[in-house]
């Protein structure tokens, strides 16, 4: 056998011991030493149960049938186990909060030597050096807490890393990441193959964001199956990502939009590399001047007026710092920024979690800070990021009618207007259903419609599609557009660009307690300033307008917008 | 945020020394002082707490809280004697000596107080040095700790977790509480007992589901990273004994066979001042 191979598929199939159908069919893989393979698909495509079985999960932690063969690194992965897998694969999963074991950065990377019973002196020599290798030796004694979500993720690959493990996984790196921090991480996890030479599988669904640095493969899946195994730029010629749920690189749409013929040639995977004739710029010069511009929508009147909000946390932290935001009747805007920017705390403000020292808060004409919580709650609704975290009754009936039930309300008032709640959100079918039975999408919804059916005149979501892929994320956001056509005002508190660019057409930017800017979307991703200093990230677009010579970068972003709204509304 | 483990960090000796070494210091001065009532030990040792708590460099404004909430504790636990039992001290030491006589069976006698002082001096001498170890103790030491006096790995690491996700646990606590008092949920004195306690389930269940989420995070991340493999592990934090260390252990232990000592030569638990 090929000595270079470090994981084999081999007409593998797995099946859950919980589950009627296999979640994985006739997988045929192989992943070399030193490649870095993307393994790409939509929510419930079997990429994490792949991953599962590499790292041994499968069948330590969930049990089920395995047909087939699986080696990593030239020997049975079910003969290894778990524990055996751990020397040769390190995992680095999604929530790098989660996964964050030790009460401080040193014991967390030791967790895996102290395992092993290394001696305690050896341990703090391996813990600094590969501490080192991550950039996080300055921080070795700080706590979970103190450290920001990049350099939890880099403390979660030092602690795979002091295995010398031969195969780096890495579980949907980018789900709780900003835009930069997300954009360092691709680049790390280059440096970091380069220096180790180990093999690197990522599985992620936001194509585009890992494609930022090259991959040698993409892998992609579709209901348990590999559906394509090949090179990224024959992957995106290929026409292949919509049919498999995978949102495509907005410049490539663009392209095609344009009437671009692409061919792997182009190198149109890698965008610094990629090679467009001076005929193709033309074409997309001219698909742009022809495009008539985007109307503005009229002004409305004035919904929510803050002031010179400026709050400080009792441990000192001045966490809002004279805020000032308008927000119209009938709007739908993106607060973005870093964690710890300000975004949370004016959203609490807001709602009358938080109480600020200074400033002012009307609502529809109204002085917010004599209201209680649950008098601002009449008005404002707001919904918190994991739905979780406010479902807290067995039937969806009660769940939506509990806000109504607090308060009073008659129960043949209750009934209707929970139905009514239910109706907008699309689970009105599902009225008599216990809330366990639901998707992760549809809990989300009834969270919505529990916060609905109190009547807000604005609703506040907390990163309303954290986590998920291209096909949920659509759901929810449609579905949020089509509250937002009804009337209800509609404030999203977010990481995703793409969302920013597509729903928002304007976008609030927090930094460090302050707004620095408050303007299009598309003008905030077209401006470097804006971006470096927010932790946003510049979109491709803006890349695919200059290297097409047009100079209004931002005009180009709301033009494609428009255009794929067109086609993706039929 | 509050935390349960209140580690405070000053240099001094008691701090250097390690937790383990602390750990079973603190058992063998409880053991002391809890298996009898020769209330010039406990007289000794309480003035010995008081001693190594000006050494620990810890103020009391600092720990101004538990005190407060243990000595309310050992008020209400002297009462609830006295209430239950008013003859307990007569029944001890073999005489009555009445002082005082109120109604019906209570009478103050002074075996009862000489009782209720053993009893007070028993809360003096061990709540300072529980204190001690809780302020002096950095929390990454306590699991080695715990694991070191014997205690096995898995449980002392269950302690460690518990202390790394409470402060995670209780900012989600007061996020669901904040949305759900936004849902109308009434949590202030407006509410009703009943109404109150009905309300907290409001905040329970979603705290607990989004518990089970992480906890299904973390024992897939420590699995994956080896938790469990062997019989035994070593620990980052732990730190070889050093003289101190041997010292206040042999003291302690010391502290202990002179209580055992006492309660030989005496031929009971109790000093008693009444023969």
């Amino acid at each position: 056998m090929d000595k270079d191979i470090v994981i084999s598929f081999d007409k593998f199939g797995f099946q859950y011991t919980a589950q009627a159908e296999p979640t994985l069919y006739d997988i045929n893989l192989t992943v070399r030493k030193g490649e870095k393979v993307l393994i790409a698909g939509p929510s419930g495509c079997g990429k994490s149960t792949l991953a599962h079985c590499i790292n041994g999960l499968i069948p330590a932690a969930y049990p089920g049938r395995i047909i087939g063969s699986l080696t990593v690194g030239g020997r049975d992965a079910v003969e290894q186990g778990l524990f055996g897998l751990s020397k040769t694969v390190g995992t680095v999963l999604q929530d790098s909060d989660g996964q964050f074991i030790g009460l401080t950065v040193a014991e967390d990377i030791a967790f895996a030597l102290e395992n092993d019973g290394v001696d305690t002196a050896e341990m703090h020599e391996q813990v600094k050096k590969a501490a080192a290798l991550v950039g996080v030796e300055k921080v070795l004694s700080h706590a979970p807490h103190e450290i920001s979500g990049g350099q939890k993720q880099r403390v979660g690959l030092a602690g795979v890393m002091v295995n010398s493990v031969d195969v780096l996984l890495f579980d949907e790196p980018l789900a709780n990441l900003d835009p930069a921090t997300g954009k360092q991480t691709i680049q790390f996890i280059e440096e970091i193959q380069q220096r180790t030479g180990c093999a690197v599988v990522i599985i992620e669904h936001r194509l585009e964001d890992v494609l930022w640095r090259k991959v040698d493969r993409v892998v992609v899946m579709g209901e348990g199956r590999i559906v394509y195994d090949g090179s990224p730029d024959e992957l995106l010629c290929a026409g292949l990502l919509q049919s498999a749920g995978i949102r495509e690189p907005l410049y490539v749409t663009a392209l095609k939009y344009a009437g671009v013929q692409l061919t792997p040639e182009m190198h149109p995977a890698f965008l610094p590399e990629l090679q467009l004739s001076d005929a193709q710029k033309q074409q997309v010069r001219e698909w742009f001047e022809s495009r008539p511009a985007p109307a503005e929508k009229a002004q409305t009147p004035v919904l929510l007026q803050t002031q010179g909000v400026d709050f400080t946390y009792d441990k000192g932290h001045h966490a809002l710092k004279g805020i000032d935001v308008t927000v119209r009747r009938g709007e739908m805007l993106s607060i973005v920024g870093t964690n710890g920017a300000g975004k949370s705390t004016f959203s609490k403000a807001v709602c009358g979690f938080v109480r600020p020292q200074g400033g002012s808060m009307m609502l529809d004409g109204e002085d917010l800070s004599s209201l209680s919580i649950k008098e601002r709650a009449d008005r404002i609704g707001y919904v918190m990021q994991n739905p979780n975290q406010m479902l807290c009754k067995p039937m969806i009936f009660d769940e939506v009618a509990f806000g109504l039930r607090n308060r009073g309300i008659p129960e043949e008032e209750v009934r209707p207007r929970v139905e009514e709640a239910l109706r907008i959100c699309g689970l009105y079918p599902f009225r008599n259903w216990p809330v366990s039975a639901l998707s992760y999408g549809q809990k989300k919804r009834v969270t919505i419609a529990s916060i609905l059916v109190l009547r807000p005149q604005l609703i506040l979501l907390d990163e309303p599609t954290a986590g998920q892929d291209l096909a949920h994320y659509t759901e929810i956001m449609e579905f949020l557009r089509s509250l937002n056509e009804q009337g209800v005002t509609v404030v999203l508190i977010t990481h995703d660009m793409h969302l920013m660019l597509e729903y928002t057409p304007r976008a609030v930017v927090f930094h460090d307690g302050r707004i620095i800017a408050d303007c299009s979307a598309a003008e905030v991703l077209n401006s470097p300033e804006i971006v470096a200093a927010a932790n946003l990230k510049e979109t491709s677009l803006y890349h695919l307008s200059m290297l097409c010579g047009i100079d209004k970068p931002e005009a180009f972003t709301r033009c494609f917008i428009a255009r794929d709204q067109e086609v993706r509304g039929k | 945020m509050t935390n349960l483990f209140n580690y405070i960090e000053r240099s001094s000796p008691i701090h250097r020394m390690t937790g383990a070494a602390k750990l079973a210091c603190l058992l063998l001065w409880s053991f002391a002082a809890m298996s009898g009532f020769h209330t010039l030990l406990l007289a000794a040792l309480t003035v010995a707490a008081v001693v190594l708590f000006r050494i620990s460099r810890i103020r009391v404004k600092d720990i101004s809280f538990m005190l407060g909430f243990t000595f309310t504790f050992m008020i209400v636990n002297n009462l609830l004697i006295y209430l239950i039992s008013p003859e307990h001290g007569v029944s001890i030491y073999g005489s009555r000596t009445v002082l005082l006589e109120l109604f019906g069976p209570y009478v103050i006698t002074a075996e009862q107080l000489f009782y209720h002082l053993n009893v007070a001096l028993k809360y003096t001498c061990t709540i300072p040095i529980v204190l001690l170890f809780i302020c002096t103790t950095d929390p990454s030491e306590f699991a080695a700790s715990l694991n070191r006096i014997g205690v096995s790995y898995r449980i002392s690491y269950a302690v460690a977790l518990a202390l790394r996700y409470i402060p995670d646990v209780q900012r989600a606590y007061t996020e669901i509480a904040n949305a759900q008092q936004a849902r109308g949920v009434e949590m202030s004195k407006k509410a009703s007992l009943i109404e109150r306690l009905k309300n907290v389930s409001a905040i329970l269940i979603p705290l607990i589901l989004s518990s089970m989420e992480r906890i299904d995070t973390i024992s897939n991340a420590m699995e994956l990273r080896g938790f469990g493999k062997n019989k035994k592990r070593s620990w980052y934090s732990a730190r070889p004994f050093g003289a101190w260390d041997w010292i206040s252990m042999a003291v302690c232990g010391a502290l202990v066979v002179l209580s055992l000592v006492l309660t030989a030569l005496n031929g009971s638990r109790f000093f008693n001042p009444f023969v």
